[in-house]
């Protein structure tokens, strides 16, 4: 075959990727437009990005510590429910935050059930709000993803070196000290970085748990410069600040962020002779009640206090829940019509350098984009009637990294395949698309689609800058429940939303696996 | 003598079942089509897979229940026999003693055993910087010193072309002569078999059969290895 005469166009991939890059050149224009450099950084902005890294840093370094005897249990122990412990592992991904803000307060919350514990046996309450809290709940979604990743780490072990080393008579201790402390230092900074990263640009979690002067997020910040002050000035210098601290992680952590699989085979197991000590099965049996009932838990109190709720709630959740759904469902047609064209760029381009657009969405914040695009609309237009554009867009941008994640790999293996047969039949552009790539990869579209839909129908981000009481989603409109004290009201919108983003996620995962030829 | 006592092993709806004695010392090939159960069979007998139903009894001694390391054997994989992160002298020295210091004496072993397998000045390297054959040697140093009464290998030289194959095969039967260790080895090849073994396995239809004169089975084959051997 000729060497242009390459199957996948790339216009269609620079087209969909300068399209990217505009828009968020764009918010930097508008946050370039106000910014309010004269007053430099107070106190309140030095606070911000002092407790923003402090609570990042010590979320990744929890998640990650108890992250390796979970995994390691999980990896040499077969015990009853352990798949359905492992698919539970995926869940805090894809659920809603405001949600789990919720089932985390029935659980560690003022008259929540720890706490409840505590005075029983005459101990002081704990209280869940500020660095504490956010932290807790930081770990509460990260623990799974790192646990995740260790897993996968352990099953990518080849089976020889297992028996190899009961083959030679290694204890416990050889075995960690020849196969998985090399493992824990491969996947570990990877896993770091990567929940250093996400819990930078850390909102909802902030908002609920977090704010005063000693405990706010530079994202929440720049959200309370917005609602309670209305000052675009600072705000601007909030995103600038935002901008330079997330942006300038997630490029260091790029290089040490691994390949997040999200497939299947996570319950498979290995077979293992060393670790049959009862002192070993005792540890790890109380790791995994460990795990097991810090996740379990607050989904359960989430399902009970929900399915009471659920008389309360009011008529405009419902009406916000069906904004949400579709405001969803729009959110995946977007990124789909983005998220194609560039991982098939992405997938047949030999410079790496192309990737690095896709993680353009990790290293801007949410709400560093609505306020520069708040800023531009202002002048011209009422914002809260761009509310949901923004929120779609927002949404297909936040979700644009994930899915690239997800699809490159399997577009690049099926360009790759069968490239030569395709030349050789003429199959070439749509045509390679549609016979070719879309029905090779679709568990992935799938997944990317479901898990797209999953974080739009959840997120509590930029709609908290631009919403109004008629154009709010669900996951705000809860958030206003649970700030007027309807907890009741509240717990039934929870459910609600959960049901909404494990549906989506669920029937568009199924879809991409159902009939896929292995 | 290593006795297979009415052996049966399942696996999901695989089932395999051996009945037959192998004299000590002796030289064995496993030859069988392509899942029936060859790989199995040796998974077994070195405790890597559970059995159904039976006993393995090894000079006497039940080892059915016995873990991989304590019955005499030593084993070659297919592949991954060598940890990549460690030099090839560690990874022959964990034959010794699995840990990572060696004294002096033993280090020596090591020495010595590189030697014999012809990697004298490799003890150093890593066993990525190795070809095949040589990681494959490197491999045969470590079961040297090991010094097992068994040796067990599961078409460990697969990958090797045929010269490189049949000298490794020589290797193999010097390393067991001087450990005095019976050799039994999976194999494709029916030309490895008549190399190295006194006597062959066939596996077939879920059962493996006890072993039998390589010279004899092989030129006047029953039916169903007939079939196999094309």
């Amino acid at each position: 075959m000729a060497r242009n005469a390459k199957p996948i166009s790339r216009i269609a991939g620079i087209a969909a990727a300068t399209f990217v890059v505009v828009a968020v050149l764009l918010a930097f224009v508008g946050i370039g437009l106000r910014v309010n450099t004269v007053s430099g950084l107070g106190p309140a902005e030095w606070q911000a990005i002092q407790f923003t890294i402090a609570q990042s840093t010590l979320s990744a370094l929890l998640s990650c510590v108890l992250a390796v005897p979970v995994a390691r249990a999980l990896a040499r122990r077969k015990f009853w429910g352990r798949t359905f412990l492992i698919t539970l592992l995926g869940a805090p991904f894809i659920l809603p935050v405001i949600v789990a803000m919720l089932g985390l307060l029935a659980i560690f919350g003022r008259s929540g059930v720890l706490n409840d514990m505590l005075e029983m046996i005459g101990i002081a309450k704990v209280s869940i709000y500020g660095l504490q809290g956010v932290v807790l709940a930081h770990v509460f979604f990260n623990l799974p993803l790192a646990i995740r990743l260790l897993v996968q780490g352990w099953q990518g072990v080849p089976a020889e070196r297992f028996r190899l080393s009961a083959q030679l008579g290694m204890g416990p201790r050889m075995v960690f000290r020849l196969i998985e402390l090399p493992l824990l230092m491969r996947i570990l900074p990877g896993a770091f970085a990567l929940i250093f990263v996400i819990c930078l640009t850390s909102f909802a979690v902030a908002l609920t748990l977090g704010g005063g002067p000693r405990a706010t997020t530079i994202e929440l910040a720049i959200y309370q410069a917005f609602r309670f002050d209305f000052n675009l000035g600072r705000a601007a210098l909030l995103s600038l600040v935002q901008l330079f601290v997330a942006g300038g992680a997630a490029v260091l952590a790029f290089w040490l962020v691994p390949a997040v699989t999200f497939g299947g085979g996570m319950d498979r197991m290995q077979k293992r002779w060393d670790a049959q000590g009862n002192g070993t099965r005792a540890l790890d049996g109380v790791c995994i009640a460990f795990a097991a009932s810090f996740l379990i838990l607050p989904l359960l109190a989430i399902l009970t206090s929900g399915l009471r709720g659920l008389v309360e709630v009011p008529l405009i959740v419902w009406t916000s829940a069906w904004t949400s759904l579709w405001v969803a469902l729009v959110s995946v047609l977007v990124l789909l019509v983005v998220a194609l064209p560039m991982a098939g760029w992405i997938a047949t381009s030999r410079r790496a350098s192309v990737e690095a657009i896709g993680l353009l969405g990790l290293s801007v914040s949410p709400l560093m984009i609505g306020t520069g695009w708040f800023i531009l609309i202002h002048p011209y237009a009422s914002p809260t009637d761009w509310a949901l554009v923004v929120t779609i867009s927002v949404n297909a941008m936040m979700a644009l990294p994930f899915a690239l994640r997800i699809l490159v790999p399997s577009i690049r293996q099926t360009a790759q395949t069968y490239d030569r047969l395709s030349g050789a039949l003429g199959i070439s552009g749509i045509a390679f698309w549609r016979c070719v790539l879309l029905p090779r990869s679709r568990p992935q579209i799938g997944f990317a689609a479901g898990l797209t839909a999953a974080l739009s129908v959840g997120d509590l981000g930029v709609i908290a800058l631009f919403g109004d009481p008629d154009r709010s989603t669900l996951p705000l409109q809860m958030h206003r429940l649970m700030g007027s004290y309807r907890t009741d009201a509240a717990a039934g919108a929870a459910l609600i939303l959960l049901a909404l983003a494990f549906g989506l996620f669920g029937i568009m995962d199924y879809w991409g696996r159902r009939n896929a030829i292995a | 003598m290593l006795s297979l006592n009415k052996i049966e092993i399942t696996q999901g709806s695989f089932n395999l079942g051996a009945h037959f004695d192998v004299a000590t010392g002796q030289k064995v090939a496993v030859i069988g089509p392509s899942g029936a159960g060859k790989s199995t069979l040796v998974g077994a007998i070195c405790g890597f897979i559970d059995l159904r139903a039976g006993q393995l009894i090894l000079a006497g001694r039940d080892i059915t229940n016995v873990q991989p390391d304590g019955r005499d054997m030593a084993m070659l994989f297919q592949d991954n026999n060598l940890f990549p992160h460690l030099t090839i002298a560690q990874n022959v020295g964990l034959g010794i003693r699995p840990a990572m210091r060696l004294t002096s004496d033993e280090a020596a072993q090591v020495h010595k055993a590189l030697q014999r397998v012809g990697l004298t000045n490799f003890g150093s390297r890593k066993p990525s910087e190795l070809s095949g054959g040589q990681q494959s040697r490197a491999a045969l140093a470590r079961a040297l010193v090991q010094s097992k009464s068994w040796m067990i290998l599961d078409e460990p030289f697969a990958a090797l072309g045929p010269a490189l194959r049949a000298e490794m095969l020589d290797l193999v039967a010097e390393v067991a002569a001087e450990t005095k260790a019976g050799v039994m080895m999976v194999t494709h090849a029916p030309e490895d078999a008549q190399r190295i073994s006194d006597s062959v396995i066939f596996v077939a239809d879920g059962v493996a059969h006890g072993p039998q004169a390589t010279a004899g089975l092989l030129d006047n084959p029953p039916p169903a290895l007939k079939a196999y051997l094309g």
